[in-house]
């Protein structure tokens, strides 16, 4: 039984540290920021999974599952709010190079308003931001 | 949309209007998920479950509740906790699943990824599922979310490995599919009631034909 | 055992690292280099976790919650200013 739990400890390590490895070959090999984002934050959530499985079955104890438990948690509750920021900064900035999208139903949504914030009343911005950010 | 209803999307329109900065405090009866959250992480980070801490952090939860308070955050008075639970079975499988898509794109594909930016109109009038959906759908790899127009519950999705029109047709039924799931487990007696005429008796399983 | 899967753990997430510090050399714009200094805490956190597993204590369990939080306000703050430029 130990014996097999080792095993399942080091696999799940393993695994945890290639998800870690997957987003560093993607923060290079994608082409731009957008798709950069996908291969930066996601494959942590299933890493850290493995990751603080691992852990908790290596200590043996049930005291610290909580603790665990609340990390991954936290980036689970934290990671797709500061993808939303980033991406929504980099996207409405043109720091994000958009010559691999296929296709974008948003650009002319933005250039709406990006257009109406120039005539029109400073109101405008500010009901945008507050409807974008919820 | 005709089935949407117009007395929550006045109030959203309001809430949007609204500059006054006055914030409606929310009552102890929606708060309590909130302070059953904090009195967890209370407890988590001191390692200890014991009464007397348990206590203390309710202590701790009620004075930071009063100090910062957030505007309320509308239940729908409905939950499922089997469907929860499959939904959660079912994130993690998808986790795994897209994780190693992302990594078979990131290792084969590299330069020559495609991807789109879709916009998604959503069944749900509620923030909560709203919020919940996008959440979801960003954390599943391969998908997250740029923009959100809450007036019409619209999210705009950034995703990956796009190529072709039935590509985004295929990522616009996900999209619904979560978006279903969710309703199930937490949306309001309404929703669910229109979920399932849409989706027919084979409700829970995987597909969701219309 | 334990010994050779540290070596393919370390050497995996040292390579991760090189990645992101390339990324971050590279990166055209500003928020490629926070999305690379982001994967690089992780990559911290889940060191972290691999020296708790060799030497057998959960002493670093609190660091990695912060290290968490730590990753998301920086890149909250970091955005905020990239979008607050473009008003400037």
């Amino acid at each position: 039984m130990d014996m097999f739990l080792d095993v399942l400890v080091a696999v799940l390590l393993i695994t945890g540290c290639l998800m870690s490895l997957i987003a560093g070959i993607g923060l290079l090999t994608f082409p731009d920021m957008l798709t950069r984002m996908h291969a930066a934050t996601k494959p942590q959530v299933l890493g850290f999974l493995l990751i603080f499985t691992a852990v908790a079955i290596h200590l043996r104890s049930w005291s610290v599952v909580p603790l665990l438990f609340l990390a991954w948690g936290m980036q689970l509750l934290t990671a797709p709010v500061s993808a939303h920021m980033i991406g929504r900064a980099g996207y409405r900035t043109k720091h994000a190079v958009k010559g691999s999208l296929y296709d974008d139903e948003l650009r002319q949504v933005v250039d709406t308003v990006t257009k109406k914030q120039a005539v029109e009343t400073p109101e405008v911005p500010a009901e945008q931001s507050k409807d974008s950010t919820s | 949309m005709p089935t949407k209803n117009m007395k929550h999307r006045d109030q959203r329109i309001d809430d949007a209007l609204d500059t006054s900065g006055v914030r409606h405090r929310a009552t102890l009866k929606q708060e309590w998920p909130l302070l059953a959250l904090l009195i967890f992480v209370w407890a988590a980070l001191w390692q200890d479950f014991s009464p007397a801490n348990l206590i203390f952090g309710v202590i701790v939860a009620l004075i930071i509740v009063t100090l910062f308070p957030l505007p309320p955050v509308v239940l729908s008075g409905r939950i499922n906790i089997w469907f929860c639970f499959e939904l959660f079975i079912w994130f993690i499988g998808q986790v795994f699943a897209a994780s190693f898509q992302v990594a078979g794109l990131a290792i084969f594909r590299g330069k020559k990824t495609r991807s789109g930016v879709i916009a998604v109109e959503l069944r749900t009038d509620s923030d909560l599922i709203v919020t919940a959906v996008g959440h979801a759908l960003t954390l599943i790899p391969g998908s997250f979310v740029i923009d959100v127009d809450r007036r019409s519950s619209t999210l705009y999705l950034h995703y990956i490995n796009i190529e072709s029109q039935t590509d985004m047709e295929r990522a616009r039924e996900a999209v619904r599919d979560i978006e279903r799931r969710v309703i199930m487990a937490i949306g309001s007696h309404d929703e669910f009631e229109a979920i399932k005429h849409e989706c027919g008796p084979i409700l829970g399983r995987v597909g969701g034909k219309k | 055992m334990m010994n050779i899967v540290m070596w393919v753990c370390g050497v995996m997430l040292g390579l991760a690292t090189v990645a992101c510090l390339i990324r971050v050399a590279k990166g055209p714009s500003i928020l490629d280099r926070v999305l690379a200094l982001d994967v690089m805490l992780i990559i911290i956190s889940v060191a972290l976790c691999l020296e708790m597993v060799y030497n057998r204590h959960s002493d670093y369990l609190l660091f990695v919650v912060v290290a968490c939080t730590l990753g998301f306000i920086g890149s909250v703050t970091v955005s905020r200013y990239v979008s607050d430029q473009r008003n400037a």
